[in-house]
Order: C-alpha cells, then sequence, then structure tokens
C-alpha cells in the first residue's frame, strides 16, 4: 500500500468525476434509458390494509385503448416465486451460538394473492402502450374487497386476540433477540437511583428524490433477461430474479444506472413484476413510480418504542442498562434482525456500559413493510439513550456536558471489546478512538462555556435558547465483502469495476484516487464502472456505510497486485529486475537510466496471449487483477454532535441556531465528499428530528401521501453545519478507512430533542418521542404550562 | 384522446412534437422530445426537480400541460452550456463546491439559480435560502449549494463586462 503523504490523490478535495455528467443533465437515470418498442407499466396498489379480495375482473381494462395486457397474482401464482429473504442467511451460526435470536420466514410474494396486507400493496399490473393509458386500464379494473381487521401498531399486534397476520410466524412476533452481559437486575437492585422511560420514534422514509424504476427486456433468441433498477443491490436483485424467474444467473444482466440517492435498500415486487412482464409480452417494460406510490409503498423506517431503564449512582454514572424495543416491521419483516440488531448494538453508543440486558421484537402489521433507512436502528437506539442520560443529569443536578464525561469510555481502554458479539458474529470491538476529546472538541467548537453564560442572559431577556448534546458510534464497513476489478490498457487508462453501486457518495471520485495512487498516475486516467452485474461475479452494494471500506480497500489491494504485474512485464521487456524500475507517466523505466524505458503499450502487448507474449515465467496473461476485499469485522467510526436552538413558545417553532459535529471517520479518501456526507445526514437526521414522520389513521390509511403533508426539510429550515474530524486510523484494513454515510444522520434527533428541553428547562418539559414538530411541542409547553399552574409567562422568564 | 402536434423552442432550436391534451411539459420533454435532463421527482409541485425556464422565468413542467408550453420558448439543463464546450458558470459553482450528491435534483436547482441571478447578480444568504426552499435535496444538507450559489454569482459578476 502506498503511503498517504501529501503527494498522494487520497486525502485530496478533489472535484467529483460524476459531476461532468450530472451538472450537465446527462446524467443517466434508470427512467431515462430508452429502447425502442418499450411498453408502460401502471400498478394497482390496494386500498385497503387488510382485506380479502374478493373479485378482481380485469376484462374492463383489457378494453381500454392502449392497454396490452394485465397481469394479478392468479396469473403469477405458480410461476414466480417469492423474494429471499436476508433472513436466515444473516444470522451466522457464530452469531446464533452468542445470543439469543431468532427469526421466523416471511417471504414476501411479489403481488398480492386473494389476500391484501398494507395500502398500497401491489394487486394487479397493466401495459399499455403509455404510462396514461395504463393508468387508464387501472381505473378500469374491477377489484371488490371484504375488509378484515387492521393491526395499526407493534403493541395492538401482540394483544391477545390480535389477527395474525402470517400463519407461518403463530403470532405477530417474526423475530426477537435478547442479549445481556452481567447481573442486571442485581445491579438495578443495589443502584441508588434508576429511571424508566418509554422513547418513541416515528415511522418515516428514505425519500429518495429518484423514485423507483424498473426497466426490463428479454431477448426471446437469447434466453437473456436485462434489467436497469434503481437499487444499491443489483447483484442481489439478479439473484432474486434468477430464483423467482428460474433462469440461470448469467442469463440475466442486471444494471444500476445513475442513481437519485437511496437512503436505504429494499426488495420490492415491481423488482420482479417488470421483469416477469417483459418475459410474457417479449417487449421491453418500463415502470416508473409516481411520488404518491413512493410515498406510500418505497419502504418507511424506524417506527420504534423503547422502554428504557437505567440505574445510575449519586455522580451520575450508569451502573446498569435494561432495554426492551419494539420495531413496528409493517406487512413483512424483511430483513430478519438488520435492524434491531443495530438498535441493539448501538445503544450504549460511546459509554461504558458494561451491564445490559437488551430485548428487541420485531412485530408485523398491516402497515407498509420497513427497511433498513440511513443510520438503521441507530437513530432510534442513540435517541433514547441520550435523552435518558439528559434526564440523569437533571435528577443529579449536572450539567449535560459533565454527565457525559463522566460516562465516557475513556481513550485509554480503546481498543475495547463491548461485551457483545457484532451482527456479523465476530466481537464487538470499538477498535480505535477518543471519546472524550470528542466531546470537549465539539464543546470547544461551539463554545459551550460561553454559550451556557449567555443563555442566562438570554433567558432572561425572555429568549428560550438551549444546547443539546449527542453522540454515536458506528460500525461501519459491515461485511461480508466487495470485489473490484483493476485493468490497465495500452493507453496507460485504468479501469475499476466494482459491485458496490453508489447513489451520490461519488465513489467513481475516491476509488479513482485509491487506484490512481497506487500506479502515480492521476484519477482522470482511472474510470469506474459499478452497478453492472455483467462486469463482475459478485457484488455487495452501498449501504451500511460500507463502500469507501470494502471497496476502497478491494481497488487499493487490487490496483498494488496490478501494478507489480506490470512492473514484472516490464522488467521482462527491458531485462531489468523489477527493484531497479519504476512506473512513469507513459509507463516503466529505469530508475537510473530513464531512457531505459518501455510503454504501456509495449506492456499491454506483451502481456497479451499469443505468439507476442512476452511474459515472465509463471505469469498469466493479461493486465488484470481481480480482488475481494473480506473485512474482518466492522470497524467503528464515531462522532459527537452539539445543536443550539431556540424554541418559540408561541409557535411551538424550533430554530436551529448552530450546529456542530465532530467525526472520527479514519482516513478521508476526499474530505469534501466526507464532509459532503456529514452534512447531508444531519440534514435527514434534522427532519426525523422535527418534520419527518408517516402517519396512519385508525384503518391504516395513510395521511401523508404528498409532500404537502410529508415534511422533508428545505434550505431555510437546515443551518450551515460546523464539522470537525478527529482521524483515528482503522486497523481493520489497508487505507484505516471507517464509514461516513451514515453517522450524520443517528444523533440529531437526540441533540436536537435535548436542546429543545433545555431552552424550556424552567418548563421542565419531557421530550421523549420524536419528530418534535410545532404542534407536539406547543402541546408539551401548554401541559407544562397548566401544571406550573398558569404562571407560564414568569416561568419561562425566569 | 387524439394527440395535437405542438411546437416549441427548446433551448433555442425549433421541436416538434404530438402529444395528448393531457400529457405533462416534462413528460413531453423526457418522452417526446428525448430531452431526460428534466427530472420527474413529485408530480405535485413541491420538490422542484423538474424546474425549467419558460420565456425566462422558472416554471414546474410537473404542473404544465405540454399544450400549455405551445409557441414559447423553453430552456431546460440541456440548454445552460453547449454539449462541448465550457461548463456554464452555475454548472461550475455547482462542481466546485460539492454542491451535489446524487444529481438528480441538480437541475431543477441549476434552472433555479440562474433565474435567481438574474434578478439579483449577489445575493445574500438570506435571499439564496429563500429562494431555494421551493427545492429539495436530500443529499447534501443545502449548505454547499448555497455556497455554489454564491461563487456562481461570483463568478458570474467576474465574467460580465
Amino acid at each position: 500500500m502506498s503511503a498517504t503523504a501529501a503527494d498522494t490523490w487520497v486525502g485530496q478535495r478533489l472535484r467529483r468525476k460524476e459531476d461532468a455528467r450530472l451538472v450537465r443533465g446527462a446524467g443517466r437515470f434508470t427512467a431515462d434509458i430508452r429502447l425502442p418498442g418499450t411498453l408502460h407499466a401502471a400498478v394497482l396498489r390496494s386500498p385497503f390494509a387488510h382485506a380479502e379480495i374478493t373479485r378482481l375482473d380485469v376484462a374492463p381494462a383489457l378494453e381500454a385503448e392502449g392497454v396490452v395486457a394485465v397481469f394479478t397474482g392468479a396469473d403469477l401464482a405458480g410461476r414466480v416465486g417469492t423474494f429471499i429473504e436476508a433472513a436466515g442467511k444473516e444470522i451466522t451460526p457464530a452469531l446464533r451460538a452468542q445470543v439469543d435470536v431468532e427469526v421466523k420466514s416471511c417471504p414476501l410474494p411479489p403481488i398480492a394473492h386473494e389476500r391484501v396486507l398494507w395500502v398500497g400493496q401491489p394487486v394487479a399490473v397493466v401495459v399499455a402502450r403509455d404510462r396514461y393509458a395504463a393508468e387508464d386500464g387501472l381505473e378500469a379494473i374491477e377489484a371488490e374487497y371484504e375488509p378484515l381487521d387492521v393491526v395499526p401498531d407493534a403493541e395492538s399486534a401482540l394483544r391477545d386476540g390480535a389477527p395474525v397476520l402470517h400463519e407461518g410466524l403463530g403470532g405477530n412476533v417474526a423475530a426477537r433477540l435478547a442479549i445481556s452481559s452481567g447481573d442486571v437486575d442485581a445491579a438495578f437492585a443495589a443502584a441508588p437511583f434508576t429511571l424508566r422511560e418509554r422513547f418513541t420514534f416515528a415511522r418515516s422514509a428514505g425519500n429518495a428524490m429518484e423514485t423507483r424504476s424498473v426497466q426490463a427486456a428479454w431477448d426471446e433468441g437469447r434466453d437473456e433477461l436485462a434489467v436497469w433498477i434503481t437499487s444499491p443491490r443489483p447483484h442481489l436483485i439478479r439473484t432474486n430474479l434468477s430464483e423467482m424467474l428460474g433462469l440461470p444467473l448469467e442469463r440475466i444482466r442486471v444494471v444500476a444506472p445513475d442513481m437519485g440517492g437511496s437512503f436505504g435498500t429494499g426488495l420490492f415486487g415491481e423488482d420482479a413484476l417488470i421483469p416477469f412482464a417483459a418475459m410474457a409480452l417479449r417487449r421491453p417494460v418500463r415502470w416508473t413510480e409516481d411520488r404518491q406510490e413512493a410515498l406510500l409503498g418505497t419502504r418507511h423506517c424506524r417506527d420504534q418504542v423503547h422502554d428504557l431503564e437505567l440505574a445510575y449512582d449519586h455522580d451520575g454514572r450508569i451502573l446498569a442498562l435494561r432495554d426492551r424495543f419494539l420495531v413496528d416491521a409493517g406487512a413483512y419483516n424483511l430483513y430478519a434482525v438488520t435492524v434491531s440488531y443495530n438498535t441493539a448494538a448501538h445503544i450504549r453508543g460511546q459509554y461504558a456500559i458494561d451491564t445490559f440486558s437488551i430485548e428487541g421484537l420485531n412485530v408485523v402489521t398491516t402497515k407498509t413493510p420497513v427497511a433498513p433507512v440511513r443510520g438503521a436502528g441507530r437513530p432510534e437506539a442513540v435517541f433514547a439513550l441520550d435523552r435518558a442520560l439528559d434526564l440523569v443529569a437533571a435528577e443529579r443536578g449536572l450539567d449535560p456536558a459533565e454527565v457525559r464525561r463522566r460516562n465516557l469510555i475513556p481513550a485509554e481502554e480503546m481498543p475495547r471489546p463491548m461485551g457483545m458479539p457484532y451482527r456479523d458474529g465476530q466481537e464487538m470491538v470499538y477498535d480505535s478512538g477518543d471519546y472524550p476529546a470528542q466531546l470537549e472538541q465539539a464543546l470547544e467548537a461551539i463554545d459551550y462555556d460561553e454559550l451556557r453564560a449567555e443563555q442566562a442572559r438570554w433567558r432572561a431577556e425572555g429568549r428560550l435558547v438551549g444546547v443539546g448534546i449527542s453522540s454515536y458510534v458506528e460500525g461501519s464497513g459491515f461485511g461480508p465483502y466487495e470485489g473490484a476489478i483493476v485493468r490497465l490498457d495500452q493507453r496507460g487508462h485504468l479501469h475499476v469495476v466494482t459491485g458496490a453501486k453508489p447513489h451520490g457518495q461519488g465513489l467513481e471520485t475516491t476509488l479513482a484516487q485509491v487506484c490512481a495512487d497506487e500506479f502515480g498516475l492521476p484519477p482522470e486516467r482511472v474510470s469506474v464502472t459499478s452497478g453492472d452485474t455483467s462486469q463482475i461475479q459478485f457484488g455487495v452494494g452501498t449501504f451500511a456505510s460500507r463502500s469507501a471500506v470494502t471497496a476502497g480497500s478491494a481497488v487499493g489491494i487490487a490496483a498494488g497486485r496490478l501494478r507489480e504485474k506490470v512492473l514484472a512485464v516490464a522488467g521482462e521487456l527491458l531485462e531489468a529486475s523489477v527493484d531497479d524500475l519504476e512506473l512513469v507517466t507513459d509507463g516503466v523505466a529505469s530508475r537510473d537510466v530513464h531512457e531505459r524505458a518501455v510503454s504501456f503499450g509495449e506492456i499491454h502487448a506483451a502481456a497479451t496471449p499469443g505468439p507476442r507474449s512476452r511474459l515472465p515465467a509463471g505469469l498469466e496473461p493479461g493486465l488484470e487483477v481481480q480482488y475481494y476485499f473480506v473485512p474482518p469485522t466492522v470497524t467503528f467510526a464515531s462522532g459527537t454532535h452539539v445543536a443550539s436552538v431556540e424554541v418559540d413558545a408561541e409557535t411551538g417553532f424550533v430554530k436551529l441556531l448552530r450546529y456542530v459535529t465532530v467525526d472520527d471517520c479514519g482516513r478521508m479518501l476526499n474530505p469534501m465528499i466526507v464532509e459532503g456526507q456529514i452534512q447531508g445526514g444531519v440534514a435527514h437526521g434534522i427532519g426525523s428530528a422535527l418534520f419527518e414522520g408517516v402517519l396512519y389513521d385508525e384503518d391504516c390509511q395513510l395521511l401523508t401521501g404528498s409532500y404537502m403533508d410529508y415534511l422533508l426539510p428545505t434550505s431555510t429550515e437546515v443551518p450551515s453545519i460546523e464539522v470537525g474530524h478527529q482521524e483515528f486510523l482503522s486497523d481493520l484494513n489497508p487505507f484505516g478507512i471507517k464509514g461516513c454515510g451514515e453517522g450524520g444522520a443517528v444523533s440529531p434527533p437526540a441533540a436536537i430533542a435535548n436542546a429543545v428541553v433545555d431552552a424550556l428547562k424552567p418548563l421542565r418539559i419531557n421530550v421523549n418521542r420524536v419528530p418534535l414538530g410545532p404542534a407536539a411541542l406547543l402541546d408539551l409547553i401548554r401541559e407544562a404550562q397548566a401544571g406550573a399552574g398558569g404562571n407560564e409567562r414568569e416561568e419561562l422568564a425566569s | 384522446m387524439a394527440p395535437r402536434e405542438i411546437v416549441v423552442r427548446v433551448n433555442g432550436e425549433e421541436y416538434r412534437g404530438s402529444a395528448e391534451p393531457r400529457v405533462t411539459l416534462v413528460d413531453f420533454l423526457r418522452d417526446e422530445l428525448g430531452l431526460t435532463g428534466t427530472h420527474v421527482g413529485c408530480e405535485h409541485g413541491v420538490c422542484g426537480a423538474c424546474t425549467i425556464l419558460m420565456d425566462g422565468r422558472t416554471v414546474r413542467s410537473c404542473l404544465m400541460l405540454a399544450v400549455q408550453a405551445e409557441g414559447h420558448e423553453l430552456r431546460t439543463v440541456e440548454g445552460l452550456a453547449p454539449a462541448d464546450g465550457p461548463l456554464h458558470p452555475i454548472q461550475e459553482a455547482f462542481s466546485e463546491k460539492h454542491g451535489l450528491q446524487c444529481g438528480f435534483c441538480t437541475p431543477g436547482f441549476l434552472m433555479t439559480v440562474e433565474e435567481l441571478l438574474r434578478d439579483d447578480p449577489d445575493p445574500s444568504e438570506e435571499t439564496i435560502r429563500s429562494r431555494l426552499s421551493g427545492n429539495i435535496c436530500r443529499c447534501t444538507g443545502y449548505q454547499n449549494i448555497v455556497e455554489a450559489v454564491r461563487y456562481a454569482a461570483e463568478l458570474t459578476r467576474e465574467a460580465a463586462p
């Protein structure tokens, strides 16, 4: 590995390669791909959350002008399988041996058949000459339903007599995990103080700006299926299609073109319905989701309720933690314990809590299925614990910063085992970092002491200003692997292929930086392809803050090995020892006598099979190296956020005055991109804290079906984020990288809620649910004022 | 519904196409004229991804019908810079300041900023944030977009005679 010195591309704020096409409107997203003869699909969706389909007559739709075909669950039954679950595969034997974990099978069919389980579930697909005609077809379908009792949330799903949604589950619990360490009951019994609080994190959604799109073409003569799809996991889509449609894996090519965000992963009925339609009709078929469908059906997230208990001493030191939480998984639990395990693994965050007991249940309800979305179980955990820590501080009369100082893991304890396995079955160890220094750096950045002094003055003037702190760790760079192929051409141009499909993270740039360094060539000489299953056999994808770690390492190692091979071939041509050679811009030259050189063209020719091949003994032809990097386990990134807010007690509006972050994501391949990830993550977290909630009525009908009802943060709500860094290199990969894609989104709900509570300190309100919209906050304020006996104005000003 | 012939000027060139009266302008641009740089984000006028200029002013091309654009002068992201030429200062600024990540919302932002900088060549941060508040970006947190607009203003002023 080349060392990262000042003269390397890694570490530079290099402008992104992908921008050139994107700013010109020349990006190619799935819905931009045009194939001749394409038909267009529209999906009929269930209007009921739980119902029997009693009648489904598609004949009138087939008579509508322009409609070519209609497919229903009956057409697919026995012909198209269910989605492969992450379920069983994810629970490694190593994990099962150490943790009490149970996951029940709950396979998702691509389309409803006889019964629907959430509003928005696909019921029929109309294929027509254009989208407009396809929607006409939808309106003509005659569907009748017999509504059944709904299961609106996790708690009611667990009640006796609740409708059982999947008979195979024997109830509504689809997965359960329990992890503990130490004698928790004894610690609680002996502790001088305990607290118990319920924390609720609302259901929200990723809301990528590009809606999902699937386009499929069946080449009948070759028995080949080509699929273009908005997915960060094209290889997984291919495997699913192979199993569901019964096609050989290599007869399917799945391409994820440019993607307009993702923020999570998902498997969706349309992934299989559109390829099925293309095969059945022998015509290309395209479907692009509209925003209404996206808000209804593109996987929601969060939706957790925690009953958290802490035992603590006089000094505010946490002695033990007990947490029982429910995840409302929606109608199908598609991701086993991915999210709930993340929650359990991250709830203790940066704090030294070694006696704990955590139980999480994934419960099915009659709502849209949930999926891991940016943060994936961590924001919920951090919200609960960092709010609880502020309750401890208030109880013990401590400043929130001080209670954290007393509980943070000291730097000298790193690397620190955390007394449980990570989700990959490996021992969970915080590998590097200095959390106390991170806290102090963040406090200094916001000028905490001065802020506290000013707060007293502002309060005297009637201004409600508060400050809140939250910190997190994040197991990043999740495996099991990611691969890279690096090739060199005759012009000295490098080409990188990876399975890690980016969707805004700038991987074309950062991977080019890594590869360029290995060859000492500029990144302009490196091109990067990803998201095409025909280019590399195995791929995982971009999620779980993993691609810079896993794909970055794979590219670095593959490029290093290719460099060795290039030097070896050059040595053969120059009859020189490899040690006497070096890479130059147009080939390889002798270190001493630069005139003794061979061009990349000559090296390429010598590595080409055939009579002109001139390879050193034992080397195979080709200037291509493939390498799959398998991380030993995750590497722990971390961050501390401090928010200062001003609350308008008349309107309930929370204004963010300043927002400071300090993160450690190890080696930064491109600090500009890292900071962009953090700023964007914080904006997402601000949405979770103050604006974003998926709401259903008592019949599980979606109430937030438009952007007038589901509020995303805009440029007037998100302040400039003041980003600072620590750089503790990871030992778990060659470059010392830790992931940074999700961390930004983890702490804002806790930091902002803590700041709001702090701003309203005279009223002693408690915030135990997010989002904290104006109406919710006004309710809390009024409740507190009523409790305070009506002299609220004085209370607030005191 | 019978398709109607529609003639519009887009990025200085005359285009002829046909569309049913119910076809939105953005679908017409993308599907009939093949100009896929303008993106469809929400189809209800909130996200701003489909923002284009009509006779120099921003419009949401998802909220207009193609037939309403008949005879008008349209400008889309493809018209900001010549295909083989240098980037437009706004495009240059967005790239330089990392004002885009996935790039899906970007064309709408670029067109909004084009109008903003014509109205106000040296906008304050408050003005920028206010004028951009009709465009949603899920990736960047807006911070670098705001910086990009300032930088674009600078580049534009420098380029002006």
